[in-house]
């Protein structure tokens, strides 16, 4: 993990022009992550945690303030291919096999076509899902939709991974079982992952940084860092460190008058 | 997608509103249109206005292109100074006024479509109700769509004229025939269509199938049933105005377009396609009206 | 279920007997066999149509069946009631006229299908999808179209056939022309719809891939549209028929259905109409099933394909 600056945000502000009056999604965001952290925004809805990961990924453009993604800013780095992002749907392509799927972004960005196999089937085996490379999308359960989107983001070798409530729609079992592994990925791969969610068990499971955020206007209020164990795992949720973290995490929201 | 976030000074609000929406676009690509039709009538007019002028100016050639008695294209003005006259310079029910002519269509139409629309909800019932009916008739009724039935209505007209009817009736019955399979097929699904999770509370509440069907299905089927009657009421006013072409009919706007293809004149033909137009839009428009006001009354969203 | 089968049975052999019996003129016996037919083949229908497996049975054999009996009844009732030809001709009269006339008949198809519906149709289809991809990058342009669109469906587009006759000739061009206005506002609206339809989520998937429009367009925004241009080139496969036939009624060359349709029903014969709106039926089904089964084989993915999964 070199300490160099994967994303680095002052004063950052976003305000929408609405009908009927203007919208402060962003307000004078301080932010720095360095690589290979896991930092997790958590927060209620309306806080700004997908608008500020959308900022990042150059799918909306800030008002004030600046933000550059590996020393360029947010649209070069999308040129560039600095980023995978993981939205909260898989977003699949229903015509395409699993396998085909995740050549996608490999296709779009020229690389030849032996190549494309290779990693395809490398990050496949990554997540488990390597018997199911022929299968469609529908043929999957929704679990294992997301892997194939998450090996999907990574095919590309990313340096950054943008992940957006990634196993919300997801029960609860698959998503601890998931959580394990986005964890082992984290470790083999040593990625910077900003991770959006509003689970605070998950928040304080994955990340070594949690950013608590509150909304009216969209800020952020805390940001706690986390000591558990480097290798962890699901046991860990038991221990009094972690419920300590997440005690501190819930007054923070309290704080911000998340609860109300 | 990339939301512009940018703060932008605002223009007036009805700029922006017309900018966004739809009525600057309609009246720009219609524009687009005339002036494409009104060149496109030079061009094909060419070879007329050469046999009639020599050496004409330019100006001389474009006027008497837009201005020929028998153009292979008239200009809209054209179009548009023989439909005014067709409409508002004759007695109502001349044989040369275009209001009667639209008015003998569209009453075949009507008829046509009102027993169509009759006879195609009662089968959809029918079908709802009979598990026998619904294998073994709807399938035929799904093919035929792809059937042209378009194409018996000379024989219907031809049949019925031997039995001694003529008239607006065999135009109605051609109507009748062609509208009934849309409205069956959507009334059919629309009847079909609430969801299982809503029949089961029915079931809780203990409701014969009568209360479910005027409580339930009939409201849900009104939103597949208009969609469905739009379709029918165009096809019957072409039913109606192929109804009025094998007997060599006198009266009604296919009457008009055959005499008019008959005796090579082009400007009479374009003016009752306009008339024809605008009734279709006018039948159209009036279901949709129909359609609104049904809505609101059930309180569903417009 | 047993009895149903049998009562199917019975009604066969009722339905022979009673054709049977036909020859000697319709007696009461014949009338009670009718009756019985009827009466059978409907109870029989019944029990099969409860059946829920095996699926095809409730698919095919029941309308099949069904269709067998209207076919039946048809016959029966036409000679019972000694009904005149110009009426309404019997099944086995249409039958005949389209083996005695069917060189005559695959000519009349050869000119109207092959050449003005095909021509139209891929004319008329090709143009309205060429339309709606110039006009993808203007939204403002496809607010205008689309109104005009939905306006020019609601207008009898068959009355332009004499104005093509004018500019064409009397030959299948003018039809194919005819055609072609028919199938391109349906076309261009559902291609439109079709390229609209893919979902936020996966066009800023796209957007992360720096993927630019041609790539966007190929992978995603053109796949996703396919089921909404099969409904359209369903639809258009009817029009084109119906316009086909229809617009020759306006006139055409001393070949075509419409124009057999128009003139043997001028010289009364009914079952020669019969007969080639038979040929029309069989080629609008066929046209139809075979534009369903390629695109059963391009959209198998689309979630109308996956009730029987879940």
């Amino acid at each position: 993990m070199d300490s160099a600056v994967a994303i680095d945000i002052r004063d950052l502000s976003l305000t929408f022009q609405t009908a009927d009056a203007p919208v402060t999604a962003l307000s004078k965001v301080d932010l720095q992550v360095k690589n290979g952290e896991f930092v997790s925004l958590i927060g209620p809805s309306g806080c700004g945690k997908t608008t500020l990961m959308r900022v990042m990924a150059d799918l909306v453009r800030p008002t004030a303030g600046s933000i550059t993604v590996n020393g360029l800013s947010p649209a070069e780095a999308r040129l560039a291919r600095a980023y995978g992002y993981v939205f909260q749907a898989p977003a699949l392509y229903a015509w395409r096999t699993v396998r085909r799927n995740l050549m996608l972004p490999l296709e779009i960005m020229g690389v030849p076509k032996p190549e494309r196999e290779k990693r395809a089937a490398q990050y496949l085996a990554m997540v488990g899902l390597q018997d199911f490379a022929g299968k469609f999308p529908w043929q999957l359960s929704g679990g294992m939709q997301q892997r194939v989107s998450i090996a999907r983001a990574l095919s590309f070798e990313p340096k950054l991974l943008l992940m957006d409530e990634p196993f919300g729609a997801l029960d609860e079992i698959t998503r601890d079982h998931l959580n394990e592994q986005l964890l082992r990925l984290w470790e083999q791969t040593q990625k910077t992952v900003i991770f959006v969610t509003h689970s605070i068990p998950e928040a304080v499971f994955l990340s070594n940084r949690i950013v608590v955020m509150s909304p009216r206007p969209g800020r952020i209020l805390q940001v706690i860092d986390s000591d558990l164990p480097a290798k962890r795992t699901l046991d860990v949720r038991e221990t009094p460190a972690f419920l300590d973290i997440a005690h501190r995490v819930r007054q923070a929201l309290r704080a911000g008058h998340s609860y109300e | 997608m990339t939301d512009a976030a940018l703060a932008t000074p605002r223009p007036s609000v009805v700029l922006e509103r017309l900018r966004e929406g739809r009525t600057l676009a309609v009246l720009a690509v219609s524009l687009i249109l005339i002036i494409a039709w009104y060149l496109g009538a030079i061009w094909l007019n060419a070879g007329l206005v050469e046999q009639r002028l020599e050496h004409p100016t330019t100006a001389e050639f474009v006027a008497t292109a837009w201005s020929l008695e028998r153009p292979v294209l008239p200009a809209p003005h054209q179009v548009a100074i023989e439909f005014y006259d067709s409409v508002f310079e004759r007695e109502i029910d001349s044989p040369r006024s275009l209001v009667y002519h639209a008015y003998v269509t569209g009453s075949a139409t009507l008829v046509g479509f009102a027993f169509g629309t009759l006879l195609g909800i009662l089968l959809a019932l029918a079908i709802v109700r009979s598990r026998t009916l619904d294998r073994s008739l709807l399938p035929w009724i799904i093919a035929s769509q792809t059937i042209p039935i378009l194409a018996i209505a000379p024989m219907i007209i031809v049949v019925l004229g031997n039995l001694g009817l003529t008239g607006l009736l065999p135009k109605a019955v051609i109507s009748m025939y062609l509208c009934f399979f849309p409205v069956a097929i959507g009334m059919v699904k629309g009847l079909r269509s609430p969801d299982p999770l809503q029949l089961d509370l029915m079931r809780t509440y203990s409701a014969t199938p009568t209360q479910t069907f005027w409580k339930l299905r009939w409201p849900a089927s009104m939103g597949f049933l208009f969609p469905s009657l739009k379709v029918a009421i165009a096809i019957s006013l072409v039913g109606a105005i192929v109804g009025e072409l094998p007997t060599g009919a006198q009266e009604g706007l296919g009457a008009r377009l055959l005499s008019g293809s008959y005796y090579g004149q082009t400007v009479q033909i374009w003016s009752a396609l306009l008339m024809a137009a605008l009734l279709g839009m006018v039948l159209v428009a009036a279901v949709g009206f129909l359609e609104r006001v049904v809505l609101r009354h059930m309180g569903g969203r417009p | 279920m047993k009895v149903g089968l049998l009562a199917l049975a019975a009604a066969l052999a009722a339905a022979a007997a009673a054709v049977v019996m036909l020859d000697n003129g319709p007696s009461t016996a014949f009338w009670l066999l009718v009756v019985l037919v009827v009466g059978a083949s409907w109870y029989g229908l019944e029990a099969l149509a409860r059946l829920d497996k095996p699926r095809w049975v409730g698919a095919l054999v029941v309308p099949g069946l069904f269709g067998l009996l209207l076919l039946w009844l048809w016959q029966v009732l036409v000679v019972g009631f000694d009904i005149p030809m110009v009426l309404l001709p019997s099944p086995a009269r249409i039958g005949h006229q389209l083996a005695a006339n069917a060189g005559q008949l695959w000519q009349d198809f050869r000119q109207t299908f092959l050449k003005s519906v095909l021509a139209g149709f891929v004319l008329g289809s090709a143009s309205g999808f060429i339309v709606a991809l110039l006009v993808d990058r203007s939204p403002f342009l496809q607010r205008g179209l689309l109104p005009l669109g939905s306006l020019v469906s609601a207008i009898p587009i068959v009355g332009i056939a004499p104005i093509m006759v004018m500019w064409f000739g009397f030959d299948w061009q003018s039809k194919a022309a005819v055609i072609v206005v028919m199938t391109f506002f349906p076309m261009l609206v559902n291609t439109i719809a079709g390229l609209a339809a893919s979902n936020d989520i996966e066009r800023d998937l796209m957007h992360s891939y720096a993927a630019g429009y041609w790539q966007t367009l190929l992978k995603l925004r053109l796949p996703s549209a396919l089921p909404f241009i099969f409904n359209a080139l369903k639809i258009n496969s009817t029009l084109a028929l119906i316009g086909g036939i229809v617009a020759e009624f306006f006139g055409t060359p001393v070949v075509g259905m419409g124009f057999r349709i128009s003139v043997e029903i001028g010289r009364m014969n009914v079952d020669m109409v019969w007969a080639t709106i038979a040929v029309a039926a069989l080629a609008g089904s066929m046209f139809y099933g075979v534009l369903a089964l390629i695109e059963r084989g391009l959209t198998f993915w689309h979630p109308s394909y996956r009730q029987e999964q879940s």
